[in-house]
């Protein structure tokens, strides 16, 4: 089944300076987003998840930078290289919040409060459509609206503080689906909420892709949300990607020890109390003293000499693809 | 499964003032916990779930007097017979904090950034009579021990530990004085999933060698069904169901348990559940809807649930017995 993809990322390096020591934050990443899909980026904090996606806007912080790689958007007037476009240039701010627009974890800090929620709908619809003072308005009600918000009309003009934590969120994704993006990006977008309305939100970004056909890249670091929501996965480790593939293969029938371990470290509804969780020993390298080969040597129960080596990334199947040394061990055995 | 209860908590109410104005009259109340009978057995690790906002950290503070209940009572039966907490003064309860303790949810905010860890945990020590600091060295270098840190960790700073690190620092805390109860505020919930299952397992070790109780505060429904005895569900300040861990997740009474089962992500691709999406945000706990405080999210809602408060009512499951408060539910066992 051919879909198109919307964004395609290859190699990509992302470095952080920081008192003359450099972060590589994002060490080689390769990745593509199609249209219709939802890409689910997991793995624990510091991994690099949210480094990803700020490339990706280009809203990386001034000590950083996109050492490396390709960020091609294939929009609708043809691929458009984003890494090579001045982050503050005509076209990127174009591209930003219009083509590819953007979720962030706390609603809270991300809206401006002393800022109406209609004003900062309308602001999104000023920069990037042609629409009148009047249709704006009507616009952002009706955006309201759809996202479920009770009386838009007279919510419209309501300050951030006046909304709950989802209503917030559900303004964001309103002013993120203003313009219609290709691309959507959401970065946590429910760790800050209650079971109940993260649910909720998950209608939504469903609804949102099987009506409009936008590609979804979800940033999480839940196994449960990928199990629900993704089509395909991404597993990122300390800045690599350590296993990527359809929802399917990757959690099924996973090759990478680290991500056999992650699946193994969570208690899963249903399976009661008699279930076993192997927690993984050890903890995150500090990112400034990284292992010089693969990054999850040190916590790894697999590990032999060669891992003092970077594996290479390896396609198991068309798909389906590894950083792992001894990965063919672990294809056979299925979990 | 009927031991000898530690802790028996009759109608327990944490009220709020809500002071407005110039004058700071007092204008509402916040009905943070209202109405609770529950009773905690030796030995058993109860959990207390629901959403932000329940009221389930105020009532693991009200058992441990941290916060004084406004009406109602927290008996503790230990060796020397009953004693109820909520009337005696501080003086009074010095003998019993030794016994209760707690674990709070967030390990940066939770130590002092100033003292050493050894400062830090050999303060509970001082005030219970370790009279020399060299057998007090000693003390904290065991507990470390026992948490799985190394001793000389004691002559650090919190900054120089991970999360999951100073969260094991907060457990050795709490048991430095053999406490009999250890109430744990959503003890895992700041912490990646590879260090929660970490802690987790120290938790149950501890469990077992020091034959410990737990009252486990979490919004995880995952988590509690991996590591509880019995549950309580709290929603806006009153339990509505209460049960053995299995049978609660076997057979759901309560519409609101039966929602928030089903809106977990589970990690797990062969058991995608029907999700149930309740409308609507938790009511403010200043002003609860009359009669069920559930009714306005609730699918099954009648007339009899908007005037009449349901009672947490005991309903027969297998051998024991399963408590709810909903007025849909059929045939209790008696009233």
């Amino acid at each position: 089944m051919e879909h198109d993809v919307a964004l395609t990322v290859k190699g990509l390096k992302t470095y952080f300076y920081n008192n003359n020591r450099c972060n590589r934050a994002i060490d080689g990443v390769s990745f593509e987003i199609r249209q219709g899909k939802t890409l689910c980026i997991v793995g624990e904090s510091g991994c690099g998840k949210s480094v990803t996606a700020a490339s990706i806007m280009q809203l990386l912080p001034t000590l950083s930078r996109i050492e490396e790689g390709e960020i091609t958007y294939h929009g609708p007037d043809g691929p458009v290289r984003i890494d090579a476009l001045d982050r503050g240039g005509a076209q990127m701010r174009s591209i930003r919040g219009k083509e590819i627009a953007m979720i962030f974890q706390d609603p809270m800090t991300a809206l401006n409060p002393v800022y109406s929620i209609g004003f900062q709908i309308k602001e999104m619809l000023m920069y990037h459509t042609g629409l009148g003072r009047r249709a704006r308005h009507d616009k952002a009600i009706d955006l309201l609206a759809s996202m479920g918000i009770p009386l838009p009309e007279r919510r419209v003009n309501d300050y951030p503080h006046l909304y709950s934590g989802g209503m917030r969120q559900r303004a964001m994704i309103a002013i993120a689906m203003s313009c219609n993006p290709r691309i959507l990006i959401a970065d946590e977008p429910t760790t800050a909420l209650d079971v109940t309305i993260q649910a909720q939100i998950f209608e939504l970004m469903e609804t949102l892709k099987r009506d409009n056909g936008t590609a979804i890249m979800l940033i999480t670091h839940d196994m449960g949300v990928v199990a629900e929501l993704a089509d395909d996965v991404a597993v990122m480790y300390m800045g690599n990607i350590v296993e990527a593939g359809p929802v399917g293969t990757v959690m099924r029938n996973p090759v990478h020890p680290y991500t056999r371990a992650l699946l193994d470290s969570i208690p899963v509804l249903g399976r009661g109390k008699d279930q076993e969780i192997k927690a993984i020993p050890g903890q995150t390298p500090d990112p400034y003293d990284r292992p010089k080969g693969c990054q999850f040597a040190d916590r790894c129960m697999h590990r032999i000499d060669k891992c003092d080596e970077m594996p290479p990334e390896t396609q198991v199947s068309d798909d389906h693809r590894v950083m792992c040394w001894r990965y063919q061990e672990f294809a056979s055995n299925g979990r | 499964m009927a031991g000898d209860p530690i802790l028996s908590l009759r109608n327990v109410e944490v009220h709020f003032p809500v002071r407005t104005g110039v004058l700071k009259r007092v204008t509402a109340h916040v009905r943070a916990v209202d109405g609770v009978d529950l009773d905690v057995y030796r030995g058993e690790v109860l959990g207390l779930v629901g959403e932000s906002g329940c009221g389930k950290t105020t009532l693991g503070k009200a058992i441990l007097q941290l916060v004084r209940a406004t009406q109602g009572t927290v008996t503790y039966s230990g060796e020397d017979g009953e004693t109820e907490l909520t009337t005696q003064d501080e003086a009074g309860l010095f003998a019993f904090r030794k016994r209760l303790q707690i674990v709070f949810q967030d390990p940066h905010s939770s130590l002092n950034p100033a003292f050493t860890i050894f400062g830090s945990l050999e303060d509970p020590l001082r005030h219970y009579g370790v009279k020399t600091r060299a057998k007090r060295r000693k003390i904290v270098g065991d507990l470390l021990e026992a948490v799985n840190m190394r001793r000389e960790a004691m002559d650090r700073y919190p900054h120089e530990f991970s999360g999951g690190q100073r969260q094991r620092i907060g457990i050795a805390r709490a048991l430095s004085i053999d406490p009999e109860l250890i109430v744990c505020d959503e003890a895992v919930s700041a912490l990646d999933v590879s260090i929660q299952a970490q802690v987790l397992q120290l938790l149950m070790d501890l469990k077992r060698e020091k034959n410990l109780t737990y009252v486990f505060i979490t919004h995880d429904l995952s988590v509690t069904e991996y590591l509880c005895d019995r549950i309580a569900v709290m929603y806006l300040g009153k339990v509505v169901e209460l049960c053995d861990a299995e049978e609660l997740y076997s057979n759901t009474l309560h519409p609101y348990t039966q929602a928030l089962l089903s809106a977990i992500p589970v990690a797990d691709l062969d058991r995608k559940s029907q999700r149930i999406v309740l409308q609507g945000d938790v009511p403010s706990p200043i002003n609860p809807p009359s009669g069920c405080p559930f009714h306005p999210r609730c699918r099954f809602a009648q007339d009899v649930c908007r005037s009449d408060v349901p009672r947490l009512r005991a309903y027969r499951a297998g051998s024991g017995v399963h408590m709810a408060a909903c007025h849909l539910i059929d045939q209790p066992l008696a009233d």
